[in-house]
């Protein structure tokens, strides 16, 4: 189910400006690859452009290639929605949504697009609950609103709701950025135990979290201010730590800018 | 924070406490201000409308009252006003909702978009008899219909319209782009997070909204008066013949000189003000039905 993803030659921009510049890399599947840089080196942008998120923002186009598998993600007779379905979501600031039931927080993926029975649909609600490590904690509350759990509560059950539709792809942008170390743990201890089934691509601004979740890593930077981002180098995260191939990683991961 | 002076976290200074007097003092003066016409106008209404508040009101029309005969109703007002705001909102409420959801969701600002939403600025400042107007120059006139609630509904719709898109509009443009982007990121199409997840999620509001532009239009005389015409039996088919209207039913008795007449009309303007009372109410209990939980 997991597939592979290889991008070769990417440019994203926004109207007239180019956010990242000739992006080319491969992302295993059943892995967990991240991506770290400083802030406006295109991470999250580039993230965005694995699920066509990113041409959602108006003037926002993407040229290059995004193999998902053997499909052209950016080919013209692919339909982003489907695309969407394919590669999953999940954002910096939880948002589940307000007028939903927790179950139907869950649910409406499956809901919205077409899955009909309350009995299917609850077995996936609670595979996609026990997945995001949320059932123990909800179980005897699903009709109550999704919006009154806690912050990391709401991000574990963002993450429910993204893998229930069962991507192919889970992609995290910044997932634990508003979240206390306790929900960071949870929802790192998931990222660990969701590997098996999905590739995952994490954005995240903490290096040792980088360290902790990630079998490679991606560092980006900028050559400078109003400049695209640009990948610096991707290897396993081991290396990327302890013997990085760049100067520039080793100065960003040593703490010496940025 | 040594060196801050204890002195001068105690006590507030003698100006500041005068200062604050003043402004307390010229904002319940200015509350009191606002609410003495409203208390006055219940006041006069309720007392003046309660003569005649009773049974043979809700349950008569004026058919065969003579003109300085008491008794009588304003049953065939009631049903024209009900039939006639309820057309209007049958027409506007679709029109206006769906035009707000494509200048948010749609046309953003796209040159289309932009002069919608200047027409509807010019729609909100049209006064009212305009909308009259139009509509007996238009569907009486050039296209040969008759009288009918129908026609002032029209007239009305034109009113309701306006207000409806810009309320729909400030609710939708409040829907944090956050559940759009979590929709889409689903692969839930656009038209379905539109349904199920943006107008939801500002449905509280729109409801507001349309029931703050059907009291607006319910009180409007000027329109009605063009295109229902004016009648004492009850038609209960708002589309042939003329029908009645609360409004018209006031204008009509209040400028009779005689106090039989004069007191209907101030129970017609109580009953007004009961229905969009009564109307209000039930948006209130839907709001809080349908509330989205924050925390």
């Amino acid at each position: 189910m997991a597939k592979r993803i290889e991008i070769s030659g990417l440019n994203a921009y926004y109207g007239k400006t180019r956010a990242i510049e000739d992006i080319s890399m491969t992302i295993e599947p059943r892995s967990v690859t991240a991506f770290i840089g400083p802030s406006g080196c295109g991470k999250s942008t580039l993230l965005r452009t694995l699920n066509r998120m990113h041409e959602v923002i108006p003037g926002a186009r993407v040229e290059g290639k995004v193999m998902l598998d053997d499909l052209n993600l950016y080919g013209s007779d692919v339909d982003p929605v489907a695309v969407r379905r394919a590669v999953g979501m999940v954002f910096q600031r939880p948002n589940p949504f307000p007028t939903m039931s927790i179950f139907d927080n869950v649910a409406a993926g499956l809901k919205l697009n077409g899955v009909r029975g309350r009995n299917r649909l609850g077995e996936i609600v609670e595979k996609s609950l026990r997945g995001a490590n949320l059932w123990n904690e909800v179980k005897d509350r699903l009709n109550r609103p999704g919006a009154g759990l806690s912050g990391g509560q709401q991000q574990r059950l963002c993450i429910a709701r993204a893998i229930a539709v069962e991507p192919q792809v889970l992609l995290m942008d910044e997932p634990c950025s508003a979240l206390d170390p306790i929900s960071t743990l949870a929802v790192e201890d998931l990222i660990a135990s969701l590997k098996d089934q999905y590739t995952i691509v994490i954005v995240t601004h903490n290096m040792q979290q980088a360290a902790r979740v990630s079998d490679r890593t991606g560092f980006f930077n900028l050559a400078g201010q109003g400049q695209p981002g640009r990948l610096v180098e991707i290897d396993d995260t081991n290396k990327i730590f302890t013997n990085p191939g760049e100067k520039a990683t080793e100065d960003y991961i040593t703490g010496r800018f940025g | 924070m040594s060196t801050l002076n204890q002195a001068s976290l105690r006590g507030v200074s003698a100006g500041r406490k005068v200062k604050d007097r003043i402004v307390q003092v010229l904002v319940y003066v200015a509350f009191l201000l606002a609410v003495i016409p409203l208390l006055s106008v219940l006041w006069t209404v309720v007392s003046k409308g309660a003569k005649r508040f009773d049974p043979d009101f809700f349950t008569h029309s004026l058919n065969g009252i003579g003109a300085n005969d008491a008794g009588g109703g304003a049953y065939h007002a009631i049903i024209g006003t009900v039939e006639q705001v309820a057309l209007a909102s049958v027409i506007a409420i679709p029109i206006g909702v769906l035009t707000a959801v494509y200048l948010v969701e749609y046309g953003r600002d796209s040159r289309l978009a932009k002069l919608v939403s200047f027409f509807v600025d010019v729609m909100t400042g049209l006064p009212s008899i305009v909308a009259g107007l139009f509509i007996l120059a238009f569907w009486l006139l050039l296209l040969g219909f008759s009288y009918s609630g129908f026609a002032g509904a029209m007239a009305l719709s034109i009113l309701m319209m306006p207000t409806v898109v810009r309320a729909a509009e400030e609710m939708l443009k409040l829907v944090p782009n956050d559940l759009r982007e979590a929709s889409y990121a689903l692969g839930v199409p656009r038209w379905r997070t539109i349904c199920f997840v943006i107008l939801p999620t500002a449905f509280t509001g729109i409801i507001t909204g349309i029931m703050l532009a059907i009291a607006r239009v319910m009180g409007e005389t000027a329109p009605l008066l063009l295109t229902v015409f004016v009648t004492s039996a009850i038609n209960n088919n708002p589309f042939q013949g003329p029908q009645m209207a609360l409004p018209l039913f006031i204008f009509d008795q209040a400028q009779r000189p005689n106090d039989v007449a004069i007191n209907r009309a101030w129970a017609a303007a109580l009953t007004l003000i009961v229905i969009i009372m009564l109307l209000n109410l039930v948006a209130r209990v839907i709001a809080r039905l349908r509330k989205p939980v924050s925390r």
